[in-house]
């Protein structure tokens, strides 16, 4: 599990993040939700270390993460797998490359079973076979899949996804959304995936958090999420006119 | 001010030890092949044309008898040794490996790849730089020495082709009054112009904020730095090591 306790963040004087309390389930697919600007990738970068918070606390399984040196983070990094927006992939190494890199930097795994590792994980991201590519010659998809299967490699505790769906059609933007509910049962890892895309609220929504001028302004579940009357969740789910005739429809419905 | 304590904040973390030590050298490896050998090619080329114009422009202005016709050896030995190969040759490499070194950690930094390092736990700065300043130290002063080898050949050739002296001048000219000590001055500076183009340079990639075109400026920014770094370095270890 992975708490923020009351998590203050600014930049320049001006606050992005204000008294953000919040839990992560383990075995869960969290979410981390809210329109553009509002905190949601701030809140992500000061869970994982990217920006250093002003105030609050940030425990991962009870040990406080925002207190430790670069070296004692380290270690808890090693249980943490990130899904890059963009995928973040190392350009200059192949598909195995990138998979294999945290085994070489931080197992101490032979040749061999470093290769089985990259193999399974490979396979668990529909990627069997595609080893010697480079991410260039991959597809916006294919790529968030590497990026999945890079960030399983280590068998981490906590998986952080930033919008593994942004530029991804909606097909593929479902596969992703499954692959990573599936991972996050059978490991049982604290999944926390920062996204826009209402599909995914719907879909993979175990529990949801909703950030509104910088702070933890809804908390529930993909069925709570519907169903809520808090005006700000409304204008945020209901922001399409597809989307709003749907809620008229089941209101009237409730009627 | 505050990009000098940035900059030194910086080379806390690029100087720790490795990860893994077998990870670093096959980096440095890399870097070798990448900032060493990729750029002989560059450096012969200057080297010879920039030996021959001194040799021969030296020639050119020698109208007096009373000099004796070594001295465009000499001259020619001495202009390359103390300056032209150190100094020119590290400015043209700040050129080629400073831009080169700010792009590629730049799009890293702006294509997330410094970030997915960090999260991994790696420290970003030791995995990155540590061998790319390590080459450099390493590899700079067998440059030099090239370009120094280079620069007298290729004064030795135009002077011969163009009938303005002698093998046998030429060569005394540069064994004339020749010190041992001032090649020991000339790979010392080559060493801190080396580590100095390789770490600003970093720096410069390291820190960019953007897209693409603050990449650009970045890879600009760390030529100009880098040689501007290379320039006031050189001035002062002439004032600590010739003086």
């Amino acid at each position: 599990m992975i708490e923020v306790i009351n998590v203050n963040k600014s930049f320049g004087g001006n606050p992005v993040l204000k008294d953000v309390s919040a839990k992560f389930e383990k075995g869960k697919v969290n979410l981390i939700i809210g329109q553009s600007g509002q905190g949601k990738s701030v809140l992500a970068k000061c869970m994982v270390g990217l920006h250093e918070v002003d105030t609050g606390e940030i425990l991962y399984d009870g040990r406080d993460f925002t207190h430790l040196d670069r070296h004692e983070r380290s270690k808890i990094r090693q249980e943490i797998g990130m899904l890059f927006q963009g995928a973040a992939l190392f350009d200059s190494m192949t598909v195995e490359g990138n998979v294999m890199f945290p085994l070489i930097m931080f197992t101490k795994m032979t040749k061999g079973e470093m290769q089985k590792r990259v193999d399974f994980c490979l396979e668990r991201v529909n990627l069997s076979g595609r080893n010697k590519l480079f991410p260039s010659e991959c597809s916006g998809g294919m790529q968030k899949r590497i990026g999945i299967a890079r960030a399983i490699s280590m068998n981490p505790k906590y998986l952080f996804c930033d919008e593994p769906n942004s530029g991804l059609d909606p097909q593929t933007s479902i596969l992703i959304d499954g692959l990573i509910k599936d991972i996050t049962a059978e490991y049982q890892m604290t999944t926390v995936v920062i996204t826009h895309d209402m599909n995914s609220v719907i879909e993979i929504g175990d529990n949801i958090i909703f950030i509104y001028k910088g702070q933890n302004w809804w908390q529930g579940n993909s069925g709570t999420i519907i169903t809520t009357d808090n005006q700000e969740i409304g204008n945020f789910v209901y922001a399409s006119e597809f989307m709003k005739e749907i809620r008229v429809s089941m209101q009237e419905k409730r009627r | 001010m505050r990009n000098i304590g940035k900059y030194i904040l910086m080379l806390k973390d690029v100087f720790t030890r490795p990860n893994k030590w077998r990870v670093f050298f096959e980096r440095l490896l890399e870097e070798l092949i990448g900032i060493g050998i990729n750029s002989l090619p560059i450096v012969a080329l200057m080297s010879t044309f920039i030996g021959g114009v001194i040799a021969l422009q030296t020639a050119s202005n020698m109208s007096s008898p009373l000099l004796p016709a070594y001295t465009v050896g000499y001259i020619t030995q001495s202009s390359t040794i103390l300056e032209f190969s150190p100094t020119i040759i590290s400015l043209i490499l700040a050129g080629k490996i400073g831009s080169n070194i700010a792009s590629e950690i730049g799009t890293m930094r702006v294509t997330e790849q410094i970030d997915a390092l960090e999260i991994m736990g790696v420290n970003s700065l030791n995995f990155l730089v540590l061998p790319k300043i390590t080459a450099a130290v390493l590899f700079f002063p067998i440059l030099v020495i090239f370009s120094m080898a280079l620069s007298m050949l290729g004064g030795w050739i135009s002077l011969v082709v163009s009938n303005l002296s002698t093998t046998e001048e030429y060569v005394l000219g540069l064994r004339a009054f020749f010190d041992p000590f001032n090649i020991k001055y000339a790979l010392t500076k080559t060493i801190v112009f080396g580590f100095l183009i390789v770490s600003v340079s970093s720096y410069y990639g390291y820190y960019v904020k953007g897209g693409s075109l603050d990449v650009g400026r970045a890879s600009t920014q760390a030529v100009v730095s880098s040689s501007v770094t290379i320039l006031i370095a050189n001035f002062l270890l002439t004032q600590m090591i010739l003086l």
